[in-house]
C-alpha cells in the first residue's frame, strides 16, 4: 500500500473493527514484550470474523499496535490464509495437493470439485457459500487424501464423500 | 531389531488421554513436582547433555548442546520457542502428540524451559491444526488451574507463562528464525546466522527453539535417566568423528501406498523395509514399491534395493539422503512416475520459498517450469543437467542461500534424476521424440499448457 493509499484509507472509512474485537486484540498485548508482536493474532481476530481483513483493518490494527499500515500490509500479504479484497466463501474448503495426498488421488478430486463447483482454486461461489483452495501438506498424510473445511478434517475422500459434503455445504 | 515399549505413544488409545485427568492418572506431572522440588536446572540440563538427545524437528542437533549456547551474560529473559509448526510434507507425529497427548508435550515443554531458565514460552503452532488448537489450549488452561504454571509455580521460585500463537498457512515459519520472525509479527524471513538464537533471537533476546517431540522426549529422560535414553537406539559410528549416535525412541510417520498408514513408535534405527513390512503392512493392493521418501520430502528418495537403510540420523546420509529429517516416510508404489513425483516437489518449494535468496526463489521456480515442459512433452535430454546444475547449486550445504529450504528443495532433485535417470531420459524421449536432444532455448510455455496439468 502506498502513502496515497493509506492516507486515503485512513480518512476514508467507516470503523471496521467492533468494540469486541478491539477488546480480543488489547487482551492479547501483554502476552509479548513488543506490541507488533501482536500483528498476526489481531489479523486472526479480524479474519476470523470478517473472513477478509479488509485495507481499513489494516489501517486500524496499525493504530492498536502503533505501527505503520504498510508494516501491517506487508505481514498479512506473506501469509497466504489472510483474504483482503472480499471475504471467503462461508465454509473455506483446503484440499491438499502435496505427496501423499496426491499419490492417492488428490489432483483427480480436486478437478473433480472445481468441475463441480464451476470455480477454480482461491475462488468463491457466486452465492458466497464456499470457496475452494488447494493446500500444501496439512499434516494428516496417514488419512489422505484429506481436505480441511473450516476447523473440520476431512479424511480418506473419495468422489462420493465429496457428493455428499458438497451436498451438506450448499444446503 | 527388538521390539520395545511404547513411551511416547503409551498414552495414545487410553479414553480422554488428552485431559489432565486421564494423563496425571496415568502418572503425569510427577516428574515435573520431582524436578522442581530437588533438582537444579544445570542437572536437568545435564541429563538431558548425557542423554544425547538429538532434535526431532529435521536438522538433528543435541539438544543439551543447543541450551548450552545460551548467552548467560545478557540482560532480561531467555525465551523458549515450541516449534509446532510441523508443515513438512509427509509428517504428521507433532499434531498426533498434541491431539492425543498434549499434557504429554506440555510437562516436556515445562522441563525444558525449566532446564534452559526461561521466562516466557511461546507455543508455535501452525493454523491447520484445529482440533490440536482446542486441545493445546484446553491443557495450558488446566496447567495453569492446577498451579504447574505462572508464577512461583509449587512454591518454588520459578515462574512460567506459556502463550499459544498461531501460524497463518507457511511452510516456512517452521524455520527457527522464520519462526523468530513471525513471532515478532513481521514477514517469515528467515535471518542470517550467526547470531543464532541462542545468542539473539526472539525480541533479541536468548533464545531456545525446539520441536514438540524433542520436549517430550526430555520429560522421559527426566523420568527415566539418561542411561534408559541410551538404551534405545543406535550408538555413534566409531568411523565416524561427526556421528554422535541415534538415541532414544521415535515417532515414525508412514504414509503412501501402505497398507496401513499411521504413526508408529520404534527406537531410532529401524530399517525402512521393516517399518513398512511390520508396521505398514506392505505396499498397498499387493503392489511392488518402487522407492520412499525416508523422512518428509526434503530428504529427497531411497530407491526400492536402498529400503535396508536404517532410520537413523546417520544411515541416510549413506544412501545420498539429505538426513532422517522428520521421519515422515512417504511410499511410492511400482506405477508412480517419478516426473510426477518431481513434479510434486519441486511445486511444492517454489510455492513455500520466501524468496529472500535469488538462489532458491529463481531455483525453485525454474526447476518447476521445467518440469512444467516436460510433463507438457516439451522436455530435452538437456534438461535433466540442467536440473541437476540448479539442484546442486542451491541450498546452505553449496553455501548460497540463508535457510535450508533450499537443501530440502534441491534433495529431490538430485535424488530423483540420479537415482532414476532412465526413466526421466524415457519419459522425455517418448514425449519428444524430435526435441529430445535439441540443445537450443525452447519456446516458453504459455498459460495454456501449464493448465493441462495442474
Ligand atoms: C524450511 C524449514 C522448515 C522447517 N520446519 C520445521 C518444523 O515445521 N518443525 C520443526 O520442529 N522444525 C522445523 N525445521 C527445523 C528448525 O529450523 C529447527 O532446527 C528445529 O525446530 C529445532 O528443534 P529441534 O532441535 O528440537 O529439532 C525446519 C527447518 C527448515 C529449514
Ligand atoms: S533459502 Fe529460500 S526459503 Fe530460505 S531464506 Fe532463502 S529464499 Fe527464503
Ligand atoms: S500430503 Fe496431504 S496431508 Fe500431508
Amino acid at each position: 500500500m502506498n502513502t496515497e493509499e493509506t492516507r486515503q484509507a485512513t480518512i476514508a472509512g467507516p470503523r471496521v473493527l467492533t468494540d469486541d474485537m478491539i477488546a480480543e486484540i488489547r487482551a492479547l498485548l501483554p502476552r509479548y514484550p513488543t506490541r507488533q508482536a501482536v500483528t498476526l493474532p489481531a489479523l486472526h481476530v479480524v479474519h476470523e470474523r470478517l473472513r477478509h481483513v479488509p485495507q481499513q483493518a489494516v489501517v486500524e490494527i496499525a493504530e492498536l499496535l502503533e505501527l505503520a499500515p504498510a508494516q501491517v500490509q506487508d505481514t498479512l500479504t506473506f501469509y497466504g490464509f489472510f483474504k483482503q479484497d472480499a471475504p471467503h466463501g462461508r465454509i473455506r474448503i483446503w484440499l491438499c495437493r502435496s505427496i501423499s495426498c496426491q499419490l492417492r488421488g488428490a489432483d483427480d478430486l480436486l478437478a473433480y470439485l472445481c468441475e463441480r463447483t464451476g470455480i477454480a482454486p482461491g475462488e468463491t461461489t457466486p452465492d458466497g457459500a464456499f470457496g475452494i483452495e488447494f493446500a500444501e501438506c496439512l499434516g494428516a498424510c496417514e488419512q489422505a487424501p484429506c481436505a480441511l473445511a473450516g476447523d473440520t478434517l476431512h479424511a480418506c475422500l473419495t468422489r462420493e464423500k465429496l457428493d455428499q459434503l458438497l451436498e451438506l455445504w450448499t444446503k | 531389531m527388538a521390539s520395545s515399549e511404547p513411551v511416547l505413544l503409551a498414552n495414545v488409545g487410553r479414553p480422554d488421554s488428552h485431559t489432565r485427568a486421564a494423563y496425571e492418572a496415568a502418572g503425569g506431572y510427577r516428574t515435573w513436582r520431582g524436578v522442581l522440588a530437588r533438582q537444579s536446572p544445570a542437572e536437568v540440563q545435564e541429563l538431558v547433555r548425557a542423554s544425547g538427545l538429538r532434535g526431532r524437528g529435521g536438522a538433528g542437533f543435541p539438544t543439551g548442546q543447543k541450551w548450552s549456547f545460551l548467552a548467560q551474560d545478557r540482560p532480561g529473559p531467555i525465551y523458549f520457542c515450541l516449534n509446532a509448526d510441523e508443515s513438512e510434507p509427509g509428517t504428521f507425529c507433532n499434531r498426533v502428540l498434541m491431539e492425543l497427548d498434549p499434557h504429554q508435550v506440555l510437562e516436556g515443554l515445562l522441563l525444558s524451559c525449566y532446564a534452559t531458565q526461561a521466562a516466557t514460552a511461546y507455543f508455535y503452532l501452525r493454523y491447520e491444526y484445529p482440533l490440536a488448537y482446542r486441545r493445546v489450549e484446553a491443557a495450558i488452561a488446566e496447567c495453569y488451574a492446577a498451579g504447574y504454571l505462572g508464577r512461583n509455580i509449587l512454591g518454588s521460585s520459578y515462574s512460567l507463562d506459556v502463550f499459544l500463537h498461531r501460524g497463518a498457512g507457511a511452510y516456512i515459519c517452521g524455520e527457527e528464525t522464520g519462526l523468530i520472525e513471525s513471532l515478532e509479527g513481521k514477514r517469515a524471513w528467515p535471518r542470517v546466522k550467526p547470531p543464532f538464537p541462542a545468542v539473539e533471537g526472539l525480541f533479541r533476546q536468548p533464545t531456545v527453539v525446539n520441536n514438540v517431540e524433542t520436549v517430550a522426549c526430555v520429560k522421559h529422560i527426566c523420568e527415566r535417566g539418561s542411561a534408559w535414553f541410551r538404551s534405545l537406539g543406535v550408538p555413534p559410528d566409531p568411523a565416524n568423528p561427526r556421528d554422535s549416535g541415534s538415541f532414544g525412541p521415535k515417532l515414525y510417520c508412514l504414509s503412501g501406498h501402505v497398507a496401513r498408514p499411521g504413526c508408529y513408535e520404534a527406537p531410532l534405527g529401524i530399517p525402512l523395509d521393516e517399518l513398512i513390512e511390520r508396521w505398514g503392512g506392505g505396499v498397498w493392493q499387493g503392489r511392488r514399491a518402487k522407492a520412499a521418501i525416508p523422512g518428509g520430502i526434503s530428504t529427497g528418495l531411497l530407491r526400492h534395493d536402498e529400503f535396508h537403510c536404517r532410520l537413523d540420523f546417520a544411515d541416510p546420509l549413506k544412501f545420498g539422503c539429505l538426513g532422517l529429517g522428520t521421519a515422515g516416510v512417504v511410499v511410492l508404489d511400482e506405477h508412480v512416475s517419478m516426473v510426477d513425483f518431481l513434479h510434486n516437489s519441486c511445486r511444492f518449494f517454489a510455492h513455500e520459498s520466501c524468496g529472500q535468496c535469488t538462489p532458491c526463489r529463481e531455483g525453485t521456480a525454474w526447476a518447476l517450469r521445467i518440469l512444467d515442459r516436460i510433463r507438457a512433452g516439451r522436455g530435452r535430454w538437456q534438461d535433466l543437467e540442467l536440473l541437476l546444475e540448479i539442484g546442486d547449486t542451491l541450498g546452505i550445504i553449496p553455501g548460497t542461500t540463508i535457510c535450508g529450504l533450499a537443501d530440502g528443495a534441491a534433495w529431490p532433485i538430485k535424488n530423483a534424476i540420479r537415482k532414476f535417470r532412465d526413466e526421466f531420459e524415457a519419459y522425455i524421449r517418448a514425449s519428444n521424440p524430435d526435441g529430445y536432444l535439441e540443445t537450443h532455448p525452447v519456446r516458453a510455455l504459455d498459460d495454456r499448457h501449464l493448465q493441462v496439468r495442474s
